[in-house]
């Protein structure tokens, strides 16, 4: 292990850092008003820090911080999708934040904070490391969440949010001390290596894992650890929200890749089962609790739970070709998310924003572009083929069935069944349905924008514009691993 | 020549696509032009052709493609042209055209002129596909495609719940016949190992004694394919038994009941027989089948044309009864016969039919010849030319329908075999009938006092001089003149120069203690049986005339007298209740068991909608889970957690004792 401080590494990491302080002295120094201005900036510092991290790190396999801090090409590959998300939720976010006026100059600053929380969850190679990145990114989410002090909803979100990230950061510590007890080290190297001679008659490490585990799975809302999430999801205002849904998502999935193949590859026999039940669980949930849902955001927070799972399928196989397809499906997954919450946003009236599936009726005949993008949203988020939903979802199976689980791809074949009925009812809805009062329009040229563009890597082309790049990515990202 | 056959296939197609795809955008006016004149090019074409292969005996075996090479399977798409094709194309193209160029007057009214003329066009095409194929596939590539079209024409008048079913009816039965068909196909195939009509006929004479083996029993395996092609044709053709769809298929437009219910599509099946020739005189008990089944559809159909009032019912029965001539003359042998009865049936059938169309279309639409009559005095063109129909159908002298159908009676005396004997006693009553039935239909529309409401009766006017005259006229024309232009070629003394190999002229019968050719002996009958037909005809057109020109209270008190017999005859010997007990109301039975119990409560009741109300019952209950309390929430997750540990604890521990 070598003590090299090594800071070129996380240069990017840094720089967002010193950035959001900058950020906040100027936040506190000229009030609400420069809410726009410090939005901007935001965006500008992802981008850079985007730029700092191809350019000048590149995909190398480089440590830092005495071997707690990791940057290689999955790091990047990740990092990459929670710059995107993080830049896109704040694009989105504006109108919505200022009609509720909550145009707080701490939202894009606190949103930059959780991204730095997140990057550095993707880079951690020791449980302290991932252990202080999930911490800062959690505590930024539980003031995200009850943005809206104001209301009831958003506080009662936050708070729940916030107790049972509790509960669940407890369980993840006491795994971590478990393991820590068992094997005598944190550097997830070290373990990788202790772990491959001790394997499974390490009980105690076993254990480890298992409550490590449940602490990743509240953070990727997998069921039985996923309570949380419809809540949250319905009483946040609706730009925490996506971000939620979107780049918090890519990290704790990361999270969940490194420690599961990079740290534990010598109990990969065990970590795959809970996986399995997580994912088999949380694709069933995802798909059945969602029939019965009237709001839409509740609809998106079990379409993001079984989407979760599908992802895990992917994971696992626990084979290379399985992390690719993790990969690939969280990608298509952040644009087809990211894409219906735009959409969510545009639902406005002069009584302000709408939630109810039922407030998209004969959204078709009041404005048709929406609708068909909302339409290949769904869609997509169905897996309907040649949308790009369907090549997330083809990929994750069809690492399952190489590695041998086909009954999991089968039963996930069955939940997406399942839950195409509810993404085409707001189909049939949008298209079908007797018109309700249409929506104002006032949703701001970037959300139409990010709509725009999202329904166009997911349409049909989806394969040319998004998914072979991707599969290119993926695969450089995913060799990156140790297998 | 072979470019002119291409060409005058192809450009019904043409029209078809023009007027099916851009119709509503070229408008009624230009769909009407280019259908109609391509089709009169087609038709000019097609006479060339005929002259060209009748006169100088050419042959034009013309392939486009090859279709599909499977192992020994292998067959193209061809546009060949024999004598026998020739006499088709002249029939279908000629008919064809005429009835495009009436159909531009009478569908005049009509709010979907394109669609109607894409469907006429489409039909002929499909009709020439069907006869100009030189194997059976593509035949029944253009005898299901005749089908579609006959099921779209019939049902072209889609808002009147009687038209489609009629369509529905006529497809269902053709449906049966094509069954045969298809495995007459299968057959073939199995026996001679080719489907194509070169291949089959040269190999005939090898196979004359080969046996096919079903559930254990040997059969003759010429008159097993023979006979399913025949069933394939009596499906097409409506012969007895199959009939049924045939006088339903009136709910069609007029023009459409001429060009494709009577000459066209249902003379298929006589084309069919024709074409197979060859194979069929190996299989002499297929032959005595084929005159048995005519001689009694030529018979029941006549027997029901008499009762009729529907006007283009009684023509529909008509057509039925004469294809049962047509029949006769292929089972008898005199395969050159039933050809040539074909072709001047064309002109005659199609010159009433659309003569009835036009009493229709001056009386406004009505069909019921009880209220009509007198209408001479209005539409006395319309009037000529079915009376030199009627003189064609009942075997006037001189008229084409003589030298057609005496032909066959006489063959079928000549033929000196019981289904010969039979089948001539069959013919000469229903001569009889036909020409009661016809002058019947004259007298009733014609004659008399009008029973017309006065409205209708003072506005029925003829139509328009080009469009609707001149086919009547052209028709008619044929009707004087193509038994008597053609009677050498098809049936006379040029038969062999003729016919050149097209159809088999080998069925000989003994004559005066001499050998001859069917055709040839029926010309040498004895005189008696000559005048036969000739007195039926006579005396059918006098009963007509004293039942229904003088005593016109007559039939009504035969009708009440005979009451048994008339109900027989007027409900169509009861064919459609027999069918309806036997196959149809047991059909829609069984077809509701496997929906209601099958399907619904079967399937749908433990898959879809079991599965979807278990979905929806589980939603629910899990969806109540889902308190919004943090305390139920944290237990789960402290609840999942124990549950993995436990399961690890359990397993775990012996998984790790391997190590």
């Amino acid at each position: 292990m070598n003590g090299e401080l090594n800071l070129f590494v996380a240069l990017p990491e840094i720089i967002m850092a010193v950035w959001a302080m900058a950020l906040l002295m100027l936040g506190v120094f000229q009030g609400d008003k420069s809410y726009n201005q410090i939005s901007n900036l935001t965006i500008v510092g992802f981008i850079v820090c985007a730029i700092v991290m191809l350019v000048n790190v590149g995909g190398e396999r480089q440590v830092a911080f005495g071997g707690m801090f990791i940057s290689d090409a999955f790091a990047v590959f990740m990092k990459t999708l929670v710059y995107a998300g993080g830049a896109v939720v704040l694009l989105i976010s504006t109108t919505y934040l200022k009609d509720h006026k909550i145009a707080r100059f701490e939202f894009p600053i606190l949103v930059m904070l959780a991204s730095l929380g997140m990057l550095l969850m993707i880079s951690a190679n020791s449980l302290m490391s991932l252990y202080v990145g999930l911490e800062l990114q959690s505590l930024s989410l539980y003031v995200l969440a009850a943005m809206n002090r104001d209301r009831t909803r958003s506080t009662e979100a936050g708070l729940k949010y916030f107790l049972l990230g509790a509960l669940s950061s407890g369980m993840l510590l006491y795994g971590i001390s478990l393991i820590y007890g068992f094997t005598g080290t944190v550097d997830f190297d070290v373990l990788a290596q202790v772990l491959k001679t001790e394997g499974a008659s390490n009980i105690g490490a076993v254990i480890g894992i298992v409550f490590m585990l449940a602490g990743l799975a509240f953070k990727v809302s997998a069921v039985p650890f996923h309570m949380w999430t419809p809540d949250v999801y319905e009483g946040s205002p609706t730009p925490v929200t996506a971000f939620f849904a979107a780049a918090p998502k890519v990290a704790a999935l990361a999270l969940f890749i490194r420690v599961m193949v990079g740290a534990f590859p010598g109990l990969m026999h065990e970590w795959q089962q809970i996986v399995i039940f997580i994912s088999i669980a949380s694709m069933l949930v995802g798909a059945f609790i969602a029939l019965v849902q009237t709001n839409i955001k509740r609809l998106l927070a079990y379409s993001s739970i079984g989407h979760i799972g599908y992802a895990l399928v992917g994971l696992a196989a626990g084979t290379q070709a399985g992390v690719e397809s993790v990969l690939i499906y969280i990608a298509i997954y952040l644009t087809m998310t990211l894409g219906t919450f735009a959409s969510v946003l545009t639902m406005r009236r002069s009584e302000g924003m709408v939630e109810n599936i039922s407030d998209l009726a004969g959204l078709s005949r009041n404005n048709l572009p929406m609708a068909v993008a909302l339409a290949i949203f769904m869609f997509s988020l169905a897996g309907i083929p040649l949308l790009a939903g369907f090549w997330g979802k083809w990929y994750v199976f069809l690492a399952a069935v190489e590695a041998g689980l086909w009954p999991v791809a089968l039963i996930g074949l069955l939940a997406s069944v399942v839950s195409a009925f509810y993404y085409l009812r707001v189909v049939k809805i949008m298209f079908f349905d007797e018109p309700a009062a249409s929506f104002d329009g006032n949703h701001g040229r970037s959300v139409s924008f990010v709509i725009g563009v999202s329904a166009l890597i997911n349409s049909p082309v989806s394969y040319i514009l998004l998914v072979a790049p991707l599969i290119t990515a993926a695969g450089w990202a995913s060799k990156a691993l140790l297998f | 020549m072979e470019f002119a056959i291409k060409t005058l296939v192809f450009l019904p197609l043409i029209g078809f696509l023009i007027a099916g795809i851009f119709g509503s955008k070229i408008g009624d006016k230009a769909s009407q032009i280019v259908t109609t004149g391509l089709l009169f090019i087609s038709a000019a074409l097609s006479w060339m052709v005929f002259l060209d292969v009748a006169l100088d005996g050419n042959k034009y075996p013309v392939t486009l493609f090859n279709w599909v090479t499977s192992g020994t399977l292998s067959f193209d798409w061809s546009v060949s042209v024999d004598a026998l094709t020739a006499v088709m194309l002249v029939v279908v193209n000629s008919v064809s055209a005429l009835v495009h160029l009436y159909s531009t007057s009478y569908m005049e009214e009509d709010p979907h002129k394109p669609r109607f003329f894409a469907y006429l066009s489409l039909f002929t095409f499909m009709m020439l596909m069907l006869v100009t194929s030189d194997n059976l596939v593509q035949m029944f590539f253009g005898w299901e495609g005749v089908g579609v079209a006959s099921y779209l024409l019939i049902g072209f008048w889609f808002k009147k719940p009687t038209a489609n079913a009629a369509a529905i009816k006529a497809f269902v039965v053709n449906r049966v016949g094509d069954f045969g068909f298809a495995l007459g196909i299968y057959a073939t195939f199995l026996l001679f190992g080719s489907v194509e009509f070169d291949v089959i006929f040269a190999n005939v004479g090898q196979y004359k004694d080969a046996t096919m083996s079903f559930l254990g029993h040997d059969y003759h395996a010429l008159t097993v394919v023979c006979l399913l092609l025949f069933v394939g044709a009596m499906g097409k053709s409506a012969q007895l038994g199959l009939h049924t769809w045939l006088p339903d298929a009136m709910e069609g437009p007029t023009p459409v009941s001429a060009l494709i219910h009577a000459a066209t599509m249902v003379t298929a099946g006589v084309f069919l027989v024709a074409r197979f020739s060859p194979v069929f005189v190996e299989a002499p008990d297929a032959m005595a089948v084929v005159t048995v089944v005519g001689a009694l559809t030529a018979f029941f159909a006549a027997t029901v044309g008499l009762v009729q009032n529907d006007i283009k019912r009684v023509i529909a029965y008509s057509t039925c009864s004469q294809l049962g001539y047509m029949f006769v003359a292929l089972g008898v042998g005199a395969f050159g016969g039933g050809v040539f009865h074909l072709f001047t049936h064309a002109f005659f059938k199609a010159l009433l039919f659309l003569g009835a169309g036009s009493v229709i279309h001056a009386m406004h639409h009505e069909q019921d010849m009880r209220n009509m009559g007198g209408l001479l005095k209005k539409i006395p063109f319309t009037a000529t030319v079915m009376f030199i129909g009627n003189l064609a159908i009942t075997g006037v002298p001189l008229l084409s329908g003589y030298y057609s159908k005496d032909l066959i009676i006489e063959a079928a005396f000549a033929a000196h075999s019981g289904v010969g004997e039979f089948a001539f006693f069959m013919t000469v009553v229903a001569a009889l009938m036909t020409s009661f039935y016809s002058w019947r239909l004259w007298f009733m529309t014609f004659l008399g006092e009008s029973r017309a409401d006065a409205h209708t009766y003072d506005h029925a006017h003829e139509g328009p001089m080009f469009q609707m005259r001149f086919p009547l006229a052209a028709l008619a024309v044929g009707a004087l003149a193509a038994g008597w232009t053609f009677k050498e070629a098809f049936i006379g003394h040029d038969v062999a120069g003729f016919w050149n190999g097209a159809i088999d002229l080998s069925v000989k019968v003994m004559s005066h203690g001499e050998s001859l050719p069917i055709m040839e002996a029926a010309h040498h009958v004895p005189g008696a049986v000559k005048l036969a037909p000739m007195i039926a005809m006579i005396v059918g057109l006098l009963l007509a005339a004293w039942f229904y020109a003088r005593k016109t209270d007559l039939p009504q008190r035969t009708a009440k007298t005979f009451n048994l017999l008339y109900d027989f005859l007027l409900n169509k010997w009861y064919f459609d209740e027999l069918y309806d007990f036997l196959f149809v109301k047991p059909s829609f039975a069984l077809g509701r068991i496997f929906w209601k119990r099958g399907d619904e409560q079967t399937i749908d009741g433990f898959g879809p909608n079991g599965v979807s109300a278990a979905v929806a019952m589980v939603a629910a209950k899990v969806r109540k889970l889902q308190t919004g309390y943090v305390y139920h929430y944290a237990f789960a997750m402290i609840v999942g957690l124990a549950a993995i540990v436990t399961w690890f604890m359990a397993s775990g521990i012996s998984s790790g004792a391997g190590h």
